[in-house]
């Protein structure tokens, strides 16, 4: 796509916006619907539309093939460390009144938003690798071709 | 016309195009997460992943000889049966439906007692059943790593050779 002026603008504005509603339904997700699986989509399908656009080299500048694939298990780390912490201070295993046991419904408030955090780094990660994957055997496509 | 359609690209736009339309049938249904997640998964990233693979084989399929009468008949009769078992259940939205009697209303009741969070869906999935997503969590890595593993690996060792 070298010619495509007008997508490449819009999509150069739109990638921020996405982004922007992706981190929206990521932490607002316990008052409106939505939560880490729909953020984290969203979030991988900004880097993706960025990708379909400007090619598949520039979008690999930004989010490199390597960080993608192993920030996708950080996301797993995260969720799981929250319930270890729970067990170090002696309750149940994602039982998250361990991160403020004197207001036990702070805690819960705490506990979700990091596992949402959790979730929602692990699928947008694994969506952009798996899009990574699958884009690099392309090979480059003229616009005729489709 | 859809049933014959064999060039591959307007199929794959028809099922982004069903997507987004059951997408909107969730929403009427005040299903807003499932509808968010099946506007973003279904009508977006699958859509893009089937095009790629596309962009990888064939554009069109090839023609095939064989009537296409059978797969209708069966598709029509399971059709037939799944509508047939839907006349068993409570009707949309009953109050007195097995699902809004027991553990749903109790839900309802505990969560915004227990983590003062309005959104119920969130409450469930993250806390009372956070067991349950960090499995989900589990599988989504297992999932992407498979791909990577079967996409990414074959490229490796073509390179090397």
């Amino acid at each position: 796509m070298k010619h495509h002026l007008i997508l490449k603008v819009i999509t150069k504005f739109m990638v921020g916006v996405i982004v922007l509603f992706g981190l929206y339904v990521q932490f607002h997700g316990d008052y409106s619907p939505g939560g880490g699986f729909q953020a984290g989509v969203i979030i991988s399908a900004a880097f993706i539309l960025y990708g379909i656009v400007m090619g598949l080299k520039n979008v690999q500048k930004v989010m490199p093939v390597w960080f993608a694939q192993k920030a996708a298990a950080v996301g797993v780390l995260v969720y799981a460390l929250t319930g270890v912490f729970s067990l170090i201070f002696g309750f149940e295993f994602l039982n998250y009144h361990a991160i403020s046991p004197e207001h036990p419904k702070h805690g819960q408030h705490y506990g979700i938003i990091l596992v949402e955090l959790g979730v929602g780094i692990t699928v947008s990660f694994v969506m952009i690798a798996i899009y990574y994957s699958f884009a690099g055997r392309t090979p480059r496509l003229d616009d005729k071709e489709w | 016309m859809a049933l014959t359609l064999n060039h591959l690209f307007a199929v794959i736009m028809l099922s982004g195009a069903f997507s987004l339309v059951s997408a909107m049938l969730f929403v009427v249904m005040d299903a807003v997460d499932v509808a968010f997640t099946e506007a973003a998964v279904g009508a977006g990233v699958s859509t893009v992943l089937m095009l790629s693979t596309m962009a990888l084989t064939v554009r069109i399929q090839k023609e095939k000889k064989k009537p296409i009468i059978l797969p209708i008949v069966v598709i029509c009769l399971v059709g037939i049966l799944l509508i047939y078992g839907t006349l068993d259940m409570p009707n949309f939205g009953a109050f007195d439906s097995p699902a809004q009697l027991h553990l749903g209303s109790k839900y309802l009741d505990i969560t915004y007692k227990d983590m003062g969070i309005p959104n119920v869906v969130t409450g469930i999935l993250a806390s009372y059943r956070g067991y349950d997503t960090l499995g989900e969590t589990v599988v989504v890595l297992t999932a992407g790593l498979g791909v990577i593993l079967l996409l990414s690996g074959l490229k490796g060792r073509k390179n090397k050779e």
